[in-house]
């Protein structure tokens, strides 16, 4: 697997589209991994009793996600420095959340001169709206000079 | 007039105060949490999982997902269902109240009592290694004045995690815990938004349209619709067609009568949109149209299109609408060329 170094990268750049179908067992592995017991991430009856249509996928499971979606366009090398997001519609079972994301800063990395940062805006959408968007700032490795 | 409680002078002493005593993660950072995480999410990345990967991109070894930061002080199933056992039998929490039970009190008194998670900002100083042990702290940080949004009136508070190393060989105890966080080195922060909030009052289910008087003249319409039919009322002496039913014809004053099936075709003659007043059964702004039919009558019909773009002259067809069990209508809808 290779690394994109910081000067392959330009603000505009738009990353592709990870097309992620939320199945069940996605929220549930997802809820359980990250030690998320509470019942609306895994039982469907006590959701609904809740006023849930269904189970839901929870926070941390998005944060995986989002991190995930950026490491896998930057490759190994991308270290994740800030994963900020705000929450929207919930991504229930069998739905489809499409992430979309675009560089919109490229800075110096104040703590590593062989390195840059990049700042990635994306997007999280299904079926209801946006379930996710956010920023990511990641550090690349500089080409060596 | 505004009853409401406010705890808003209460609140704003609660910013800037540490919530509780710091808590140790249950587990040290391992490779088989961070196998169950990495295949959850389905991330390949080799640093996760692979000395050799890792090593290749400048690591010195594994690390963690960094957006696994919150996975490694969570408390489990065991004091989840402790929790939440504890809460539905109504037992109250024994111990001192923290900083973060206090504000939570407080927003309920105030009404606020429903909870939805906003934001969730994670910085990751460094990433975590393996054998590292967890610890976090919480501080209040921001609560917001009542704000109104789409979900109702509250307020947005802010809680920030402060994660730290600490020795794996730290007592786990509420003073231990702190004296080491207090010199430790922090390697995360999360700042979590939440929304407290009085849910906005919930509209009542829209009742069902007004049924219509069904009398031995008009029934054939009725029942038409019910059967999936325009039918049209026609005078068996002249031939004139008629609506709305009437026991006699206007023509040539004839009692005779049958109907015809109308094929629903025809063109506006004349709309109108109603705004106000508004009857719960509909839905506004409501268009309606006085369609002239192609077999030579008019017809009043709910207008199934954006009231601005209707046009005396369009060509619309009807579809028979079935509004509820009792009830089914024509709606006339423009023809798309």
């Amino acid at each position: 697997m290779t690394t994109r170094t910081f000067e392959s990268v330009a603000t505009g750049q738009v990353l592709g589209d990870l097309v992620l179908p939320i199945t069940r067992s996605l929220i549930v592995a997802g809820a359980l991994a990250s030690r998320d017991y509470q019942d609306v991430h895994h039982d469907p009856v006590l959701s609904k009793e809740r006023g849930s249509p269904d189970i839901f996928m929870n926070i941390l499971t998005t944060n995986g996600l989002v991190g995930r979606y950026v490491t896998d366009w930057t490759g190994p090398g991308g270290f994740l420095k800030k994963v900020d997001i705000r929450l929207g519609a919930p991504n229930y079972p069998d739905d489809t959340m499409t992430l979309r994301g675009e560089v919109i800063e490229t800075a110096d990395d104040p703590a590593d001169p062989t390195r840059g940062v990049v700042t990635v805006k994306l997007a999280g959408s299904n079926s209801i709206g946006d379930h996710v968007v956010g920023t990511v700032l990641v550090s690349l490795p500089r080409e060596a000079s | 007039m505004d009853t409401r409680i406010d705890h808003s002078v209460a609140l704003a002493a609660l910013v800037g105060q540490v919530s509780g005593e710091p808590a140790m993660g249950p587990h040290l950072v391992n490779e088989a949490m961070i196998v169950h995480w990495v295949e959850a999410m389905g991330d390949a990345n080799p640093v996760y999982v692979d000395d050799a990967g890792a090593r290749e991109v400048g690591l010195e070894g594994i690390i963690a997902p960094p957006t696994m930061l919150q996975a490694w002080v969570m408390v489990g199933l065991r004091a989840t269902l402790e929790r939440e056992s504890a809460r539905a039998s109504g037992s109250a929490k024994s111990g001192e109240e923290s900083a973060n039970d206090t504000m939570m009190r407080l927003l309920d008194e105030e009404g606020f009592t429903s909870v939805v998670a906003t934001n969730c900002e994670q910085d990751y100083d460094r990433p975590l290694v393996l054998g590292e042990q967890v610890a976090v702290q919480l501080t209040i940080e921001a609560i917001s004045d009542v704000k109104t949004t789409g979900l109702g009136t509250g307020r947005f508070a802010t809680t920030r995690y402060d994660f730290y190393v600490i020795p794996p060989s730290t007592e786990r105890s509420g003073s231990a815990i702190a004296a080491e966080v207090a010199s430790a080195e922090r390697i995360g922060t999360m700042r979590f938004r939440i929304l407290k909030f009085a849910p906005a009052p919930r509209s009542a289910p829209k009742p069902p349209r007004p049924l219509p008087s069904v009398t031995q003249d008009n029934a054939f319409f009725w029942e038409g619709l019910k059967d999936g039919e325009l039918r049209i009322q026609r005078c068996t002496s002249c031939g004139t067609l008629r609506h709305t039913p009437l026991p006699g014809c206007g023509e040539c004053q004839s009692l005779d009568w049958d109907w015809i099936v109308s094929a629903g075709a025809g063109e506006i003659y004349s709309h109108v949109t109603v705004h106000y007043p508004q009857v719960p059964s509909f839905d506004y702004p409501l268009p309606i149209g006085l369609i002239e039919l192609d077999e030579g009558t008019r017809i009043v019909a709910n207008l199934d299109m954006n009231p601005d773009d209707v046009k005396i002259g369009m060509r619309v067809q009807a579809s028979i609408v079935a509004f509820d069990d009792e009830l089914s209508l024509p709606v006339f809808a423009p023809v798309t060329a």
